[in-house]
C-alpha cells in the first residue's frame, strides 16, 4: 500500500481538495460506518488540543477503530529527552496512523519521512493546520454550494493567525476576492499579499470593521485577537472592541453570509449572533468530524 | 603562458583543481564547505593576493582533486562568483561557474528556533524557491529566508 500522509494543505492539489470534501460529504450523510474496525489510531497530542484532539478520535471511532496515545506529552517518553524519531518509530509498530499535534513547527512533515505508517498533521506550531483549513472549506462550499468566485472577509488577528493563511493558499484554487480586516499591529503579513498579487487574487485591505464593510461578505472569517500578542495593553483594549462582531451589524448583510470562527471564540462575535441563522460557527466546528474521518480514510488509502 | 606563468603568486599546479576569485573574507568558510580539512593531497591556501576584480582575493590549489557539482555547488553560498580552474597537466582544461543548487542538503542551519531541525538531531533540507531574489524555505517550518541572511552549519 502506498504510504500518504497529510502534512501541509499546501501539498494538496484542486483536484484532491474537491475530491476528499465529496468524502466528507457522505461521512456528514453517515458518519458511523465499520470501515476501520480491527485497525489502531494513534493519537499524539505532544501539545495538549480539546477540540482537534476530540474530534480526530472521535473520528476514529466512529469508523470503528480503536485509539491509543496521550494527549500531553508529560505523559509520554519525550518528557524523559526521547527523539521525536524514537516515539514515532515506537508508536508505527503499534498504530496503522498516526495523528499528531506539536509545538515544534515540521515535526510533522519529519515525523511522515521516519514513519512507515502515515502521519496525519493535527497541527505543528505556528505553521500548518491542514484539517483545520479542510473543515473551514467543507464549511464553506456547503454553505455557498460552490468554492468559486466568493467575498471572503478575515477579520482580526491576520498577523499569527496560522488558519488564516492556510485558508489564503487553499482557496487559491477558487478565484476568491479577499478583504482583509485587522487592526494596524495585526495586519496580513506582506509574504501573504505578495502571494495573493502572484496568484491574481484580488483583495483589499482596512482597519475598519462595521456594516458597511461587511456588506459584500459570502463569508465571514472571524479570529481571535489575542491579548497577548499586544505590547501596549492600551491598544488591545481599544482594538478587541473594534473587531467584534454584533447581531445589528448584519443587517444589511448578504443572505448567502455565514460566519465562520475556527474557535474558541471569546468576545469577538457578541452572543446575540448566536441565533442569527448567518452563525455558523458551531456547525463549522461539526464538519470537522466528518472532514476528519475523510481525511484518516484516505492516507489509509480506504475508497468509500 | 609563459608571462602568465611568471604572474602567478602562488607556484603553478600540474593537476587539480583551482578555485579563484574567492572574496578575501570568505576564503576560510569556503575552506570548511568544502572540507579540505580531512584531505592528504598537497593543497595551497592564498589570501588577501592581488586581484584587479575584487581587490584583495582568497584562492585555493589542491592537487589531485576534482569536485563534485554538488560539493561545487555549496560554494555558491558563500561566494556566488567564485571561478574553478580544472587544471591538467599545468594547463587550464575546464572553467567551472559556480550554480546554486535546487535542494541544500544539511548545509544551512534554520533560523527559526521553534522549526523542529533545530530540536532533533536531524539534517536540515531547504529548497531554492527564487534563484534571483536567492531566496530559500526550509523543508520543515517552511519559513522562507535570503540567501545572505543564513548561517551555516
Amino acid at each position: 500500500m502506498e504510504k500518504r500522509s497529510l502534512v501541509s494543505i499546501n501539498d494538496l492539489s484542486r483536484e484532491k481538495i474537491l475530491s476528499l470534501l465529496e468524502t466528507a460529504g457522505k461521512f456528514e450523510e453517515n458518519p458511523n460506518r465499520d470501515i476501520l474496525s480491527g485497525m489502531v489510531v494513534g493519537s499524539l497530542f505532544f501539545e495538549p488540543s480539546t477540540r482537534t484532539r476530540l474530534s480526530f478520535e472521535t473520528a476514529a471511532m466512529r469508523l470503528g477503530a480503536r485509539v491509543i496515545g496521550f494527549s500531553d506529552a508529560a505523559t509520554s517518553s519525550a518528557s524523559k529527552g526521547e527523539t521525536l524519531k524514537d516515539t514515532i518509530m515506537m508508536v508505527s509498530s503499534y498504530a496503522d496512523v498516526i495523528v499528531m499535534r506539536h509545538r515544534l513547527e515540521g515535526a510533522a512533515r519529519y515525523a511522515s519521512e521516519v514513519s512507515p505508517v502515515p502521519v496525519i498533521n493535527a497541527g505543528d506550531g505556528a505553521n500548518q493546520h491542514p484539517s483545520q483549513t479542510m473543515l473551514d472549506l467543507y464549511s464553506i462550499q456547503k454553505t455557498q454550494g460552490t468554492l468559486e468566485n466568493l467575498h471572503i472577509h478575515l477579520v482580526g488577528d491576520l498577523k499569527y493567525g496560522r488558519t488564516v493563511h492556510s485558508l489564503l493558499h487553499a482557496m487559491r484554487h477558487f478565484k476568491p476576492t479577499f478583504h482583509f480586516i485587522a487592526p494596524e499591529e495585526l495586519h496580513m503579513p506582506e509574504e501573504y499579499r505578495i502571494f495573493c498579487r502572484q496568484n491574481n487574487i484580488p483583495f483589499t485591505e482596512t482597519t475598519e470593521f462595521n456594516e458597511d464593510v461587511i456588506s459584500s461578505a459570502d463569508i465571514i472569517y472571524m479570529t481571535r485577537v489575542q491579548r497577548e500578542r499586544f505590547s501596549d495593553l492600551m491598544e488591545y483594549e481599544k482594538v478587541k472592541n473594534c473587531y467584534r462582531l454584533t447581531n445589528s451589524m448584519l443587517q444589511g448583510s448578504k443572505k448567502n453570509l455565514r460566519i465562520l470562527h475556527p474557535l474558541p471564540r471569546v468576545t469577538e462575535i457578541a452572543h446575540d449572533v448566536d441565533n442569527n441563522p448567518k452563525a455558523y460557527y458551531f456547525q463549522q466546528a461539526q464538519n470537522g468530524l466528518y472532514v476528519r474521518e475523510a481525511l484518516i480514510c484516505d492516507v489509509l488509502g480506504i475508497n468509500v | 603562458m609563459d608571462n602568465k606563468k611568471l604572474a602567478l603568486q602562488v607556484s603553478a599546479l600540474c593537476s587539480g583543481t583551482v578555485i579563484d576569485h574567492i572574496p578575501a573574507d570568505k576564503l576560510f568558510e569556503v575552506v570548511n564547505l568544502l572540507d579540505i580539512r580531512g584531505m592528504s593531497t598537497n593543497i595551497t591556501i592564498g589570501n588577501n593576493l592581488d586581484s584587479k576584480k575584487l581587490g584583495k582575493k582568497g584562492l585555493i590549489k589542491i592537487a589531485d582533486k576534482f569536485f563534485t557539482d554538488d560539493e561545487v555547488n555549496r560554494i555558491s553560498l558563500v561566494a556566488p562568483n567564485v571561478v574553478l580552474n580544472i587544471i591538467s597537466n599545468y594547463e587550464v582544461v575546464e572553467k567551472r561557474e559556480v550554480k546554486m543548487p535546487d535542494e541544500l542538503h544539511n548545509i544551512v542551519k534554520c533560523s527559526n528556533p521553534n522549526c523542529i531541525t533545530n530540536n532533533e538531531p536531524m539534517p536540515t533540507l531547504f529548497h531554492l524557491v527564487d534563484r534571483k531574489k536567492g531566496t530559500l524555505k526550509c523543508h520543515y517550518c517552511e519559513k522562507e529566508k535570503n540567501v545572505n541572511d543564513i548561517e551555516l552549519l
